[in-house]
């Protein structure tokens, strides 16, 4: 005979498992135009909890976008994007924000604060959000400029950094609150290999050791091959292919085979739609 | 035809702007309650508004006075009547061009300072960014410049007065030897408290309309540099008409 303590607690593993098992962010029958161009028709992905996913395809399908839609920046045209089982384009600016403290997001410039020196920077959102005591406020900010290598420049201005400085200062602000889930966009643009390397090592470090849920997107293959768990390629609207990347390089589709390979022509042509050319030579139009 | 779809579609974007500025605004206000909570905030927007701006309000002041005492003089003389120089100058001062000359002034440096600050840190993605961090910039950002700059225009109209009046004196009793007895207590006799509110009021109106024109152009600014650009010339531009236009009305009223 099962005792009722035992039952409750194999009920409260049970919903623990299902809730890890829930994908932290599913995207439903998504579309979205802007100017009466279509950027989504019918994007359907999942966002797993605690690992590293990469979202990936060529330039102007939509990415940034899609991180904007799942940050609730902008309403999709309709479908759905659940934060964990939350409608994230229904909710009310007050219930949008509150859940954003959720989330930490890494821009491709990093948006550092420009009036506010390193420490300042990192301090932003717990003096916004906290009433902790200044000295704790300066030992969290220390701890976090420590762990992307940094706390000797505590006292500089975001305009004395380099690239990949400035993005490991707005990754420290952005692990300040301790979010559940880390976006980073265009994570690895402009930086050289070591400052790169040093960007890869911190992502897989803080999903590894904090356990939070990562989201990259990213043109470079090779360096989310090496860092993502899964990932998604979006092309036309819709994604084209799914699964870690280095089984993605013999994919039966065009677009997915010229991306992953880095092919310049394809699917994906290299001139632009135009008019003929030699017509247009011989003509007098631009 | 065409003439008509012009003149239709400027009277749509006209309204969508006047529509636009005034959620703006509502937004804004409905933010100052929690802005006040942090003073300091303020007070930096204050200094940057205000303090900031001293020098060039303090010297277009001595000149404006220094012309007006040059003009004035000539024009008394031929009245015989120079000894109400003080009285004249102080009242065109106090009650016109101490608030209006002040307000170009505030939104040609304070002005464009803030509408490109505002539209720099939306092209950077600092609002953004502040946004994903669950921090309204309405509140932390928008709010306190635009009561920085409402409070320190008064300020600053009544700096430019004080040192337009000095100007005067400079000119009047110093350099054409006006009687100095006649000329401060003429001004101390003419000169009623309705005058100095009348200056004051207009300083807060113009304050107000050219602190709202800034901070709306510099957050409502596309995130180019041609579009930062074009937010500081609208706030210099807009907020001259509407300094010139509320004059009128504020006067028309009050007289």
């Amino acid at each position: 005979m099962v005792s009722s303590t035992d039952a409750s607690s194999a009920q409260r593993s049970a919903a623990a498992e299902s809730l890890i098992a829930r994908d932290l962010i599913e995207i439903r029958d998504l579309h979205y135009s802007v100017g009466g161009r279509s950027i989504f028709s019918g994007l359907n992905l999942s966002i797993p909890r605690g690992r590293i996913t990469a979202l990936m395809g060529p330039s102007g399908t939509g990415k940034t976008t899609l991180l904007r839609l799942i940050t609730g920046q902008i309403k999709p045209t309709s479908g759905q994007v659940l934060f964990d089982g939350i409608d994230v384009s229904a909710l009310k600016t007050r219930e949008l924000y509150a859940l954003r403290r959720r989330m930490g997001m890494l821009f491709q410039n990093g948006a550092l604060l420009t009036d506010m020196s390193v420490f300042e920077n990192v301090a932003f959102p717990l003096r916004e959000h906290t009433d902790l005591p200044e000295s704790l406020i300066r030992n969290v900010v220390l701890t976090k400029l420590q762990a992307v290598g940094l706390r000797g420049a505590a006292q500089l201005m975001p305009a004395e950094l380099s690239g990949g400085m400035n993005r490991r200062v707005a990754l420290a602000r952005t692990m300040a609150t301790d979010p559940e889930v880390l976006i980073y966009d265009e994570p690895f643009t402009g930086l050289d290999p070591i400052s790169m390397g040093m960007i890869v090592r911190l992502v897989r470090h803080m999903n590894n050791a904090l356990g939070i849920t990562s989201i990259v997107v990213s043109h470079d293959v090779k360096e989310l091959s090496e860092l993502s768990d899964t990932s998604y390629i979006i092309a036309g609207g819709k994604v084209a292919a799914s699964g870690e990347l280095k089984n993605l390089k013999g994919h039966q589709s065009d677009i997915v085979n010229q991306f992953v390979n880095g092919l310049p022509d394809g699917p994906v042509p290299f001139h632009y739609p135009a008019a003929d050319y030699y017509q247009q030579l011989l003509g007098s139009e631009a | 035809m065409k003439l008509l779809r012009e003149l239709t579609d400027n009277a749509g974007d006209f309204a969508a702007t006047v529509g636009g500025v005034t959620l703006f605004l509502g937004r804004v206000l409905a933010q100052v309650p929690r802005a006040l909570l942090r003073p300091s905030l303020i007070v930096e927007q204050i200094h940057n508004a205000g303090a900031l701006s001293l020098v060039i309000i303090m010297t277009c002041g001595l000149f404006v006075g220094a012309v007006l005492g040059l003009q004035g003089y000539d024009l008394l003389l031929r009245f015989g009547s120079e000894d109400a120089l003080g009285t004249a100058a102080a009242l065109a001062l106090i009650r016109e061009l101490g608030p209006v000359v002040t307000a170009l002034l505030f939104a040609g440096r304070a002005g464009t300072a803030l509408a490109s600050e505002l539209g720099l840190m939306r092209a950077t993605d600092q609002l953004t960014a502040m946004e994903m961090m669950a921090v309204d910039p309405i509140r932390r950002v928008v709010a306190p410049r635009f009561l920085g700059g409402l409070i320190a225009m008064p300020l600053l109209t009544l700096i430019f007065i004080a040192i337009g009046i000095f100007g005067v004196q400079v000119v009047g009793v110093q350099l054409f030897g006006v009687d100095s007895a006649s000329f401060w207590s003429q001004m101390r006799s003419s000169v009623s408290h309705e005058d100095i509110g009348e200056g004051l009021l207009k300083g807060c109106v113009f304050g107000f309309a050219c602190s709202l024109i800034a901070v709306y152009e510099g957050y409502t600014a596309t995130p180019t540099a041609e579009g930062v650009g074009r937010a500081t010339t609208r706030t210099v531009v807009i907020s001259a008409v509407l300094t010139l236009m509320l004059d009128y009305m504020l006067t028309a009223i009050m007289l």
